[in-house]
Formats: structure tokens, sequence, C-alpha cells
């Protein structure tokens, strides 16, 4: 009887904690196989290793991966970021002709299947004779990231005070120079969270990468072509839990660097705002 | 002519615009006149033609895997839509403080590579996998289940845990929105529980809910990672014969006929939700 009470009062803090549970399921396995003595990825668990580890430090084409990946993510976060801006504060700012189609339009990656822009993408480039290399997959991960970028600054944007840019210029700084001076250190810290997002996205992205990477391969699809040899996976756990602590580090800085801007702005630094609009 | 307000605008959003025309606008448009052309063991024939969409519609094997796509992708976004609302709920009206800590929580688990993500569920639901493992270590089974991995129901399972955070947030915001002050409203005018949620809360977050649902079934017709790692074979879809087509069987322009066709299908499906829930709420307003 008790028990029934307490289930009918709490059965949505129950449900919750089940759903978070299985959620984190399939995270959660990725340290204990990554430190696991076995080269099988099955339970029970045999004994602590860091041997997995060691390997990694090894294999010279997971370093190749990595260097490639890190560049595509460095220069696909600069360029998506600047595109981002323009975007956002054009929107937020200025009324202007097909707004909406327009906008919606830069949007529309976020909606469409990832595999369509890719083929479309790797139609193009094949039909133009361009050779697949790092920068065809930089070409398509942009595409992809500029509206999570939008959505980013765009919130950064409405912010700002408009009294600010007016007196600026009464003050008789040039446009440029209120960007440079009054908005940008305003908006910095949104800058800086979609940048380290997009870079996020693009490290985690696997197939556009699939689709449009010539002979130099990122980091998804070196794990890919591991995926079907059983020796290798154990190694593969290990790369993944470094993955892991690499992203969710990122994604703490760029939180943290969100709820400044909001904090600087005046705004309810704990408000969800931005965080999905 | 432009006010000076709308040409400022338009300079400013023009460099993202030429892109997205350059790397979206341009590829697609390429894509459809792909889908007319033919290929001719290694040269492209660029004679028009409607073969590639005869074959998308008639031949047996990509109507199997398009049905098969749809109706996979059906099942992930009702599943995941299902669970995950009364997670956006709980979020939204009974957590009081640290809100955005548990959205970071809900969200921190997708920041893993998806392929990771998806290969674990092959651990976990696999023959000798976690689950087996620990439903016979209880005592609760006597020998391992098979019917979880390497068919349609692996797909759903593993699709629905990729795609919650993709349902829980919109959902979130809806119910977010709603005035408390509408709940009391209805309460005192003699609502139950029940009957409150069903004819206040749930209307008012239909927007929320059928964003959800587009946001979930759009990408999941495109994923040919989750179907061909946890799969099987008769868990393939019509993502992974466009993968093979542009790779393996080099043939590029069926390839694009496929890709069409299923986007075709999935935007009407989706304009039909679209509809369905402006009308529905038309109805409550």
């Amino acid at each position: 009887m008790r028990f029934m009470r307490i289930f009918s009062r709490n059965w949505l803090l129950i449900y919750a904690s089940l759903y978070v549970f299985f959620l984190y399921a399939p995270v959660v396995l990725l340290p204990l196989f990554a430190f696991n003595a076995s080269s099988i990825i099955a339970f029970p668990l045999t004994g602590f290793t860091t041997e997995w580890f060691s390997v990694l430090l090894e294999t010279k084409a997971l370093h190749r991966a990595v260097q490639n990946s890190l560049v595509v993510g460095l220069i696909t976060a600069v360029i998506s970021t600047i595109l981002g801006t323009c975007a956002a504060r054009a929107m937020i700012r200025f009324g202007f002709p097909f707004k909406r189609g327009i906008v919606g339009f830069i949007m529309l990656p976020l909606v469409l299947p990832e595999i369509i822009v890719a083929v479309a993408l790797l139609v193009l480039l094949m039909q133009l004779g361009f050779p697949l290399s790092i920068w065809s997959v930089i070409g398509g991960h942009v595409l992809i990231c500029v509206p999570f970028s939008v959505a980013i600054l765009s919130s950064a944007f409405q912010g700002l005070d408009k009294n600010l840019e007016e007196a600026s210029m009464d003050l008789g700084e040039t446009g440029w120079g209120t960007f440079w001076r009054i908005i940008f250190p305003l908006i910095l810290p949104g800058v800086i969270s979609s940048l380290l997002i997009t870079f996020t996205i693009s490290l985690d992205e696997f197939i556009i990468a699939f689709f449009l990477t010539g002979t130099e391969v990122t980091l998804p699809v070196y794990i890919w072509s591991q995926l079907r040899f059983p020796a290798k996976l154990p190694s593969v756990m290990a790369l993944g839990t470094i993955l892991l602590a690499m992203s969710v580090l990122l994604l703490i800085l760029g939180e943290w660097f969100r709820r400044r801007s909001a904090k600087r702005q005046g705004l309810d630094a704990s408000s969800t705002r931005g965080f999905m609009q | 002519m432009l006010s000076r307000e709308g040409r400022q605008g338009l300079t400013l959003i023009s460099p993202p615009l030429l892109y997205a025309l350059l790397m979206l606008a341009a590829p697609l448009a390429m894509v459809v006149t792909f889908s007319f052309w033919s290929q001719n063991y290694l040269d492209l024939d660029t004679t028009i033609t409607l073969k590639n969409y005869r074959d998308a519609w008639t031949k047996p094997i990509y109507r199997v895997l398009i049905m098969r796509s749809l109706n996979i992708s059906i099942m992930v976004t009702i599943v995941t839509v299902l669970l995950a609302f009364p997670m956006a709920y709980f979020l939204s009206f009974r957590v009081k403080r640290h809100k955005a800590l548990w959205l970071f929580l809900i969200t921190i688990p997708f920041w893993t590579s998806y392929l990771l993500r998806v290969f674990l569920w092959k651990v976990i639901l696999g023959y000798n996998g976690v689950l087996n493992s620990a439903l016979m270590g209880l005592g609760l089974i006597d020998e391992p289940m098979t019917f979880i991995l390497y068919n349609v129901n692996a797909v759903v399972i593993t699709l629905a845990h990729a795609w919650a955070p993709f349902a829980i947030l919109p959902i979130f915001v809806a119910l977010e929105r709603i005035d408390r002050s509408l709940l009391e409203a209805a309460e005192d005018l003699g609502d139950g529980p029940v009957r409150r949620f069903f004819r206040v809360t749930l209307p008012l977050a239909m927007p929320g809910v059928m964003a959800a649902t587009l946001i979930v079934l759009i990408p999941t017709v495109g994923d040919f990672i989750t179907p061909k790692l946890v799969g099987g074979r008769e868990g393939l879809m019509i993502s992974n014969m466009i993968q093979i087509q542009f790779g393996k069987a080099n043939n590029a322009p069926l390839g694009a006929a496929l890709a069409i066709t299923s986007m075709v299908i999935v935007a009407s499906i989706s304009l039909v939700i679209y509809m369905a829930g402006r009308w529905f709420r038309g109805r409550t307003p």
C-alpha cells in the first residue's frame, strides 16, 4: 500500500530517472570497456588495463586522422561562425525583403537528412571535376554548422542594446568601428560558444565526411573503418572515451561562455534561452 | 527602391545566403538533373530519361526498402515522441531549480561519437551482450534473447535513443510557454488532473509535439549507419541502398533518383503532419 502511494506520487520522477538511465546506458559502457583487460567487448569485465590507450599512441593512421579532424573542425568553426554572425545580425537588427524565405533557406540544413546534403555535394563536386579532399568535407560541414551558429548568435544579438550602437555612431565612430569596439566585445561570449559548438559538431560528424572525404580521412571515418575488426575494438573504446571527455569539456566551456554573455547583458543566467532558440 | 535598412540587411545576409545557394541549392539542382540521366558503365549518359524513377517505383527491392524505411521512421518517431513527452513534462512542471543543468545532463550523452553510440547499442543488445548477460545473471531468462539485435527492433531502440534530445527539447519549450494560470483556471472550473491535461496542457503543447515529430521523422529516413550496424538483413533501409548506389554499385543517377523519391515522400508526409497540426491548433484556440 505504502509503496503504491509513493509510486503514484512520484511516478514522473521514477520515469525520468529510468529515462536518464536509458540515455546514459551506452555512454557509461565506453570507459568500462576502455579500461577492461579483455580484448572482447563483453561482460564480465576481466581486469584493469591502460594497454588500449597506449595502443592509440602508436597508431600512425589514427594520428593522421586526428590531425585532419582538428584542421577540418577549426576551419569549419571559424567560417561557419563568421557566416552565422552575418546572418544572425541581419536577422535580429534589420528588416529586409524576403527575410523569412532567406533565413529559412539558410536554416534548411537543420532539417535536411545529412545523406541528402552529402550526396548532393558529392554529385556537384564530381560534375565539376573537383577532387575530394578535406576541403570538400569542410564545405559540407560549414553548411550544416551555420544554422547552429545562427541560433546561438541570434540570442547573443537579441540582448544587445540598440542605444549603445547609436551612441557610438553619434560620437563619430564608423559602422565598422562600432562593430569592433562596441558590438563585438558584447557578443564575444556568444561567438566563442558558437566556435566551440560548431567545432564539436564537425569533430563528430560522420555521414558527410564519409561521402566527401578523399584519401585523407577524418576521425569518425577512421573509427568506422576500425569497427569491422574485432581486435581493434578495445582501442576504439579507449579513443571514444578520450573523445567523450573532450566533448564534455568543450561543451561545459561553451555553456559557461553562453551564461557569461547572458549575465553581461543582464539576462537571467540560469534561463534556458539560447539553449534551443 | 529599397530602404537603407533593407539594403544593409541584405548586404549583411548575402555571404551566408550565397554560401547556401552555392553549396546547397546548386548541389540539390544537380542531384535532380542527375536523377534524369543514366549510368553507362563508366560514363554518364546525359540523355533525359525517366528510367531511374521507373526503377525506383516499380522494382520490388526499392519499393520494399522505401516502405520499410518509412515504417521504421514512423515507428521510431512515435516511440521517441511518446517516451520524450513525460520527460519534457517532468522537466517543465516538476523541476523547480537547476532546469538548465537538467537539460545539460540530457544532452551530454549525445556528444559522444554517433558511430560509437550505435555500436555500443550493438554491445548492449547482442547475443552475449550486456542486456542478455544481466538478465541471465538475474535468472530472469534461461537463454539469450535473439529477437532484439539485427532486426527492426534494434533499429527502433537505437534511433529512439539517438534522437531523444531532439524530441525532448521542442516539447519542453512548448510546455514552458504555457501560461500556468490557465491550468489553475481549469482546476477552478472543476477539471480533474486528467481532464485538465487533455483539455489544456496537451493542446497547448501540440506545437512542440509537432516540431519534435518532424525533427525526428525527417532525418531518421536518411540514416544508414544504424541499420547497417544493428539492423541485420531485415533492418536495411533505403539510405543503405542510396549509399550502395553511390559507392559499390557505381550508379549515381539511380542513387539520386532514390534519394529524391524518398525525400519527396518524406516531405509530403511532413506537410500532412504540419497541416494536421495547424488544423488541430485552429480548433483549440
